[in-house]
C-alpha cells in the first residue's frame, strides 16, 4: 500500500484520533436516552461521526492522488509560541512592560531578519502603547511594573 | 410606512455624536487593517471584543460592523497598488486592479472601487432593512426542531461554499461542534472534557480559538515567506474615473451589487465568495478581451460585490441568530458579552439596536468614501511599514486581548495551542473557518436537539415530518448532492482557482 495523498492521510488520522478521543472521553458521563439526552449523548454521536469521516479521508488517501504536505518551518512557530507564552507567564509577576519586552524580542527573533535597533524602538513604542491604552485608557487590571 | 419610521429611528440612533464617533473609529480601523496585508477583520474584531464590554451595546456593534465592511474598502487599495490582497476578499481585484495601476490608471481604479463599494453599501443597507423584518417574523415561529434543521443547513452550506475538500470541511465542522461543547453542560452540570482544569470547566473561549487559528497562525504563515512588497508609488492624480469608465462600469457595479447581496445572505457566504462569483460572472458578460489587462469592470464588479456581501451577511445573524461566517460568529460573541441573545427577538425587543446598526452601515459607507479617496496617500505610506515591525504588535494585541477576557494567562497558553493546531490544519488543507462556525453553534445545536427530541418523545423522524424542518433539511441534502455531482464540482474548483 502506498500513500497517494499524504495530506489526506494525516488529516484522516487526525480526525480519527479526535473522534475517538471525544467518544471515549464521553463514556465518563451519562448517556441518557433519546428523550432525555445525557451529557454524553451528543459528543458520542458526533465523535462516532468524526471517526467515520476520518476513516473515509484516511482510506481515500491510498486511492486518490493528492498533494504532499508542505514543509513545516519550525523557527517562526517555536519562537512566536515561546514569546507569547513568556508574555503570559511574566505578565502577572513582572508587569506588562517586561512581558512586552520578552514578547517583542523573542517574537522578532522568529522573523526573517532581526535588527536590534528596530526591535528596541518597537519595544519602547509597544510598551508605551500597552500601558497608555490598555492599562490607563481601558483600565485593564494588569500590573505595569514588577511587584505592583 | 413602517420602513421609513424604522429607518428614522435607526438614523436617530446612528447619528448621535457618540455613535458617529464609534462608527468613524470602526471604519477607520477597518480600512487600516484592510490596507495592511497579514491582519484581517477576524483577528481585529477578536482583539477588540473584550474592549467592547465597556461600551453601550449599540456603539459596540456599530463599531465592530464598521471594521468588517471598512476592511473591504481598505483591501482594494492594497490589491490595486501593490498586487497583494490586503484582505482575502480582494484577491480577485489584484488581477485587473494592478494591471490598471501598471498602465498609470491607479487613480480611476481606486475611484471606481470606492464608488462601487459605496453604491453596493447603500443598496445592501436597504436590502437588509427590507428583508430582515419579514424573515425575523418567520423565524419567531421556529421551534427547536426547525432551529436544529436550520443550523444543519447553515453548516452544510458553509462547507459547500468553502473552497477545498468537502468531506474535510464537514469533519472540521464536527470537530468544531465537539470543541464547542467543552465545559460545563447546562442540563446536568457535568464539566465535560475539562480534565480537572478549572479554567476549562467554563468552556473554551471563542476569542481564544479565533485568535489562535486566525490571528497568530496567520502571522506565522506570513513569516514563512520573505516579504516582497512592491508598492506602486507613482503619483496618483485624478481619482475620478472618466465618463467612458463610468459608462462601462455601471452595469458591472449593478450586477456585482445584486449578486453580492444574494450571496452574502447564504450561510457560509459573505465578502470572499461574493467577490469571486462577481468576477466570474463579469468575465462571461459582453466584451471579455480586456480581462486581466486592466479591465475596469474587473475592479468594479468584485469590489461592489464584496461590500454588498459583507453587509448582507448580517441578515442571518440579525434575523435568525445564526452566523454565516467567522466574522458574524464574532458578532454573536459581542452580543453575548453585552447580554443580548442573538435571534429574531432582537428586532422587536431592541429596535434601537437593530435599526441603529443598519442605519450606521449607510453612515459608515459615506464616511468610507470620504476617508478613502482623499486619504489614499496616507494609506499608501502605511504600506511602507515593513511586516517585521508590524507583526510583534499584532502578537501583543492578541495576547493582551485574549488575556483580558478572563484575566487569565491560561487563555494565552490555550491560544498558543490553537495556533499550532491552526498551522497543522492549514498544512493538511483543512480550513479553519468551518471549525469556527461549528464551534460557535455547538452548544446551540445540542440544546435544540435535546429540546426537539424531548418534545417529540424521542422520535427522530420529527425532523422530516415537520414541514419547515423537512424543507430546510431537503435544501441541505440537495446542496450536498450538487457539490458531489462531478460537473458542478469541476466548475466550483475552477471558480476558486481563478485567483
Amino acid at each position: 500500500m502506498r500513500i497517494k495523498a499524504p495530506k489526506d492521510f494525516w488529516a484522516g488520522l487526525m480526525f480519527i484520533v479526535f473522534g475517538l478521543g471525544f467518544a471515549i472521553g464521553a463514556q465518563n458521563y451519562q448517556l441518557g436516552t433519546a428523550v432525555r439526552m445525557g451529557p454524553a449523548y451528543f459528543p458520542t454521536m458526533l465523535g462516532g461521526l468524526l471517526v467515520v469521516l476520518g476513516l473515509v479521508i484516511f482510506l481515500r488517501s491510498f486511492v486518490i492522488e493528492g498533494a504532499k504536505v508542505p514543509p513545516f518551518f519550525f523557527k517562526p512557530v517555536i519562537l512566536i509560541v515561546i514569546g507569547t507564552v513568556l508574555f503570559g507567564a511574566l505578565l502577572k509577576p513582572l508587569g506588562v512592560v517586561i512581558a512586552t519586552g520578552a514578547l517583542t524580542v523573542v517574537g522578532a527573533l522568529g522573523g526573517v531578519d532581526f535588527r536590534w535597533k528596530e526591535v528596541a524602538i518597537l519595544f519602547v513604542v509597544l510598551a508605551v502603547f500597552a500601558v497608555w491604552v490598555f492599562v490607563k485608557g481601558l483600565g485593564l487590571p494588569i500590573p505595569v511594573w514588577p511587584g505592583e | 410606512m413602517d420602513l421609513f419610521s424604522n429607518l428614522a429611528l435607526g438614523f436617530g440612533v446612528a447619528l448621535t455624536p457618540l455613535n458617529l464617533l464609534w462608527c468613524f473609529f470602526g471604519v477607520l480601523l477597518g480600512t487600516l487593517i484592510g490596507v495592511l496585508p497579514g491582519i484581517g477583520p477576524v483577528a481585529t474584531i477578536a482583539m477588540l471584543l473584550p474592549v467592547t464590554f465597556t461600551l453601550p451595546p449599540v456603539s459596540a456593534l456599530i463599531m465592530l460592523a464598521g471594521i468588517y465592511y471598512g476592511a473591504q474598502y481598505g483591501g482594494s487599495t492594497t490589491a490595486i497598488l501593490v498586487n497583494i490582497p490586503g484582505e482575502s476578499s480582494s484577491v480577485i481585484t489584484c488581477l485587473d486592479g494592478y494591471a490598471m495601476a501598471r498602465k498609470g490608471r491607479a487613480g480611476p481604479a481606486l475611484g471606481i472601487a470606492a464608488i462601487g463599494s459605496f453604491f453596493a453599501g447603500c443598496v445592501s443597507t436597504v436590502i437588509i432593512a427590507l428583508f430582515a423584518p419579514p424573515l425575523a417574523e418567520v423565524a419567531l415561529k421556529f421551534g427547536p426542531t426547525e432551529y436544529f434543521s436550520l443550523m444543519v443547513l447553515g453548516l452544510i452550506s458553509a462547507t459547500v461554499l468553502a473552497s477545498g475538500s468537502l468531506i474535510k470541511a464537514i469533519a472540521m465542522v464536527i470537530l468544531g461542534l465537539l470543541l464547542g461543547i467543552v465545559g460545563t453542560d447546562v442540563n446536568s452540570g457535568v464539566a465535560r472534557y475539562s480534565f480537572g482544569v478549572p479554567e476549562l470547566s467554563d468552556g473554551i473561549g471563542f476569542v481564544t480559538v479565533a485568535m489562535g487559528m486566525f490571528g497568530i497562525a496567520e502571522i506565522i504563515a506570513n513569516l514563512e515567506h520573505k516579504e516582497s512588497r512592491d508598492v506602486f508609488v507613482a503619483k496618483i492624480d485624478h481619482l475620478m474615473p472618466n465618463w467612458a469608465d463610468i459608462k462601462r462600469s455601471t452595469p458591472a457595479i449593478l450586477r456585482g451589487t445584486f449578486l453580492g447581496s444574494a450571496l452574502g445572505i447564504l450561510p457560509g457566504g459573505g465578502a470572499l465568495l461574493a467577490s469571486f462569483a462577481a468576477y466570474t460572472l463579469e468575465k462571461k458578460m459582453g466584451d471579455t478581451s480586456q480581462f486581466g489587462k486592466g479591465e475596469i469592470r474587473g475592479v468594479a464588479a468584485p469590489e461592489s460585490a464584496n461590500n454588498a456581501g459583507a453587509q448582507t451577511s448580517f441578515i442571518p445573524l440579525l434575523t435568525l441568530g445564526i452566523p454565516s461566517n467567522p466574522v458574524m460568529a464574532l458578532m454573536i460573541g459581542a452580543m453575548m458579552i453585552q447580554g443580548i441573545a442573538p435571534g429574531p427577538q432582537v428586532m422587536t425587543e431592541r429596535p434601537q439596536l437593530f435599526w441603529g446598526m443598519i442605519a450606521s452601515m449607510w453612515v459608515g459607507n459615506l464616511m468610507l468614501v470620504i476617508l478613502n479617496l482623499p486619504l489614499i496617500g496616507m494609506w499608501v505610506s502605511l504600506l511602507k511599514v515593513p511586516y517585521r515591525m508590524l507583526y510583534p504588535a499584532i502578537l501583543l494585541f492578541c495576547a493582551i486581548g485574549v488575556y483580558s477576557v478572563n484575566n487569565a494567562s491560561f487563555d494565552i497558553y490555550l491560544m498558543c495551542l490553537f495556533t499550532v493546531f491552526g498551522i497543522v490544519c492549514v498544512k493538511l488543507e483543512c480550513e479553519p473557518a468551518p471549525l469556527i462556525l461549528g464551534f460557535i453553534l455547538g452548544p446551540m445545536m445540542e440544546e435544540n436537539l435535546r429540546r426537539a427530541m424531548l418534545l417529540s418523545r424521542g422520535d427522530p423522524t420529527v425532523f422530516f415530518t415537520k414541514p419547515i424542518s423537512a424543507v430546510l433539511l431537503g435544501i441541505a441534502f440537495v446542496l450536498l448532492l450538487i457539490v458531489v455531482a462531478p460537473t458542478i464540482r469541476k466548475k466550483r474548483e475552477e471558480a476558486f482557482q481563478e485567483a
